[in-house]
C-alpha cells in the first residue's frame, strides 16, 4: 500500500475517533510530534518534583509533610507513565534521559522559578497543578492510545494536588498579617508564570492546526488560558486575595474575564535557559542520575549473577537426572 | 547552530535542538509490561510498563508506580521482549472468518415473544 493511501486511512481513523495504537501505521511527523510532546511532558513531571522537594523537610506539620511527600511521589509516577507511553513509539528511556540531561529537550518553563516560602507550595498546587489539569483533561482524549491512557490516570491523581494547594493558601489567608502577606506574595509571583504555561498565543503557534487535525491537541493555547483565568478569578475571592493584574475585569459581552498582556520576553528567556533556576534544576537532575549509576550497575550485576547460578544449577540437575520415567 | 522553536504546547517546549545522538547504552535495565488485578475475581489488565533489573524489582516498582491508591490486589510482570502480538495490518484477514457467522449470536434466532426463560 502506498504512503498516500495509508495517510488517508490514518486520517479517517482519527476523524472517526478511533485511537491509534503503537503497532498501527502512522505518519513520521505524527510519531515525531508525539515523541517530543510526551517526552517533554514526562521531563516536566520529573523536574517538577524539584521545587516542591525543596520544602519536604521544612513543611510546617507532619500532616503537611506527608501530603507533600505523597504529591511529589505522584509527580514521579506521572513522569514514569509518560516515559513508558513515549517508549511505545520507539525511543528508549535512556535516549530521553540523555536529551533532558544534555539540555537538548525542554521541560515546562514554570519549574525554573524558585520556591521561596511555604506559601509557594500552596500557590504551586492551586495555580501550577491547576493549569496542568486544564491542559491535561483534553489530552486524555488524545488520538494516541497510550498517551490518552496515561493522561486518564494522571488526571485522576491531579485533583488532590490542586485541592491540597488551595487548602494551604486558605489556611494562610485566615492567619495573621504576616501569613496573609506571604499568601498574597506567592500568588503574585506564580500567577504570570502559570499563565505562560499554556504556551504562546495562537498566532505564534503555527503547528496548532496540524496537531488539532491529528487530535493530539483539542483546544488552542489561548482557549485554555482564558478558561483558566475565568476559573481562577472566581476562586481567588475565597482567599480574600487578588490576582496581580490591574487589567483583570469581567467582560459582560464576551462572558469572559479580560486580562493584561503577558510578558513573552520573559517566557522565551526562561525557555532558552536563562530563568532563575534553569542551571540549578538541570544540574540537580544530572547529579541524581550520575549518583545512581553504581546502583543501576550493581542491580544488573546481581541479576546476572543470579541467573548464571540458576542456569548452572539447572544443568547439573539435568545431568544427574535418572532416565525419564515415560518413554 | 540552527535553533528554531516552532511548536509550543503544554509538555511540548519547542523542537529538540540538533547535536550528537544519544550514545547507545546496552546496560539499560530491561523493559517489563505490568498487569494488575484490581479486585479479587477480575482479570489482570495491562496498565503500562517500567524498567527493572529483575522480576522481583519489577513487581516492587510496579507497586510504587501503578498501585499508590490501592488500584490492585495482584501484579503480574513479564519482560516486554517475551510478548508476541498479532499484526494490525493483517487484522482484516485474521478476524474475517468470524465476520460472516452471525448465527453464533443468540439474536440470530427468531422465536415467538411468548417463549419465556430462553
Ligand atoms: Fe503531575
Ligand atoms: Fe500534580
Amino acid at each position: 500500500m502506498d504512503a498516500n493511501k495509508l495517510a488517508e486511512q490514518f486520517q479517517q481513523k482519527i476523524d472517526a475517533d478511533i485511537k491509534i495504537e503503537p503497532q498501527d501505521w502512522m505518519p513520521d511527523e505524527y510519531r515525531k510530534t508525539l515523541i517530543r510532546q510526551i517526552s517533554q511532558h514526562a521531563h516536566s513531571e520529573i523536574v517538577g518534583m524539584l521545587p516542591e522537594g525543596n520544602w519536604i523537610t521544612r513543611a510546617p506539620s507532619l500532616r503537611r509533610k506527608a501530603i507533600l511527600l505523597a504529591k511529589v511521589q505522584d509527580e514521579a509516577g506521572h513522569g514514569l507513565y509518560l516515559y513508558s507511553a513515549a517508549e511505545t513509539l520507539g525511543i528508549t528511556r535512556d535516549e530521553m534521559y540523555y536529551q533532558l540531561h544534555s539540555g537538548k529537550a525542554k521541560y515546562s518553563s514554570i519549574f525554573n522559578y524558585p520556591t521561596l516560602t511555604w506559601a509557594d507550595m500552596g500557590a504551586i498546587g492551586w495555580l501550577v497543578d491547576g493549569a496542568a489539569i486544564m491542559n491535561q483533561v483534553p489530552l486524555s482524549r488524545c488520538s494516541y492510545g497510550p498517551y490518552a491512557r496515561a493522561m486518564v490516570r494522571i488526571c485522576k491523581e491531579e485533583s488532590f494536588h490542586q485541592r491540597q494547594g488551595f487548602e494551604i493558601l486558605l489556611t494562610l489567608s485566615k492567619g495573621n498579617a504576616a501569613q496573609r502577606k506571604m499568601c498574597q506574595d506567592a500568588i503574585n509571583r506564580w500567577w504570570w508564570p502559570s499563565l505562560m504555561m499554556f504556551g504562546p498565543t495562537d498566532n505564534d503557534s503555527p503547528h496548532t492546526a496540524q496537531s488539532m487535525k491529528w487530535k493530539i491537541k483539542r483546544f488552542t493555547n489561548d482557549e485554555l488560558r482564558q478558561k483558566f483565568v475565568d476559573v481562577c478569578a472566581e476562586q481567588v475571592k475565597f482567599l480574600g486575595m487578588t490576582l496581580p493584574d490591574k487589567d483583570l475585569k469581567w467582560n459582560e459581552e464576551r462572558k469572559h474575564y479580560d486580562f493584561g498582556p503577558i510578558n513573552w520576553e520573559e517566557f522565551w528567556n526562561v525557555v532558552k535557559g536563562n530563568g532563575p533556576c534553569n542551571k540549578e534544576r538541570l544540574a540537580t537532575r544530572v547529579q541524581a542520575w550520575e549518583d545512581g549509576a553504581w546502583v543501576r550497575e550493581a542491580a544488573l550485576a546481581y541479576e546476572e549473577k543470579k541467573s548464571a547460578r540458576k542456569y548452572a544449577f539447572q544443568n547439573t540437575a539435568k545431568s544427574t537426572e535418572n532416565a525419564p520415567a515415560f518413554q | 547552530m540552527n535553533i528554531h522553536i516552532t511548536k509550543f504546547f503544554y509538555g511540548d517546549y519547542g523542537e529538540i535542538e540538533g547535536g550528537a545522538p544519544a550514545p547507545v547504552n546496552n546496560r539499560e535495565w530491561p523493559l517489563w509490561e505490568v498487569f494488575i488485578r484490581s479486585k479479587q475475581g477480575l482479570d489482570h489488565k495491562h496498565v503500562g510498563s517500567l524498567h527493572a533489573a529483575d522480576a522481583a524489582m519489577a513487581i516492587e516498582n510496579a507497586r510504587d508506580v501503578y498501585t499508590r491508591r490501592m488500584e490492585g490486589v495482584s501484579i503480574w510482570v513479564v519482560e516486554s521482549k517475551y510478548i508476541h502480538a498479532s499484526n494490525p495490518t493483517e487484522a482484516g484477514a485474521l478476524y474475517d472468518p468470524a465476520n460472516d457467522k452471525i448465527y453464533r449470536h443468540p439474536t440470530f434466532y427468531q422465536l415467538p415473544d411468548e417463549l419465556k426463560y430462553m
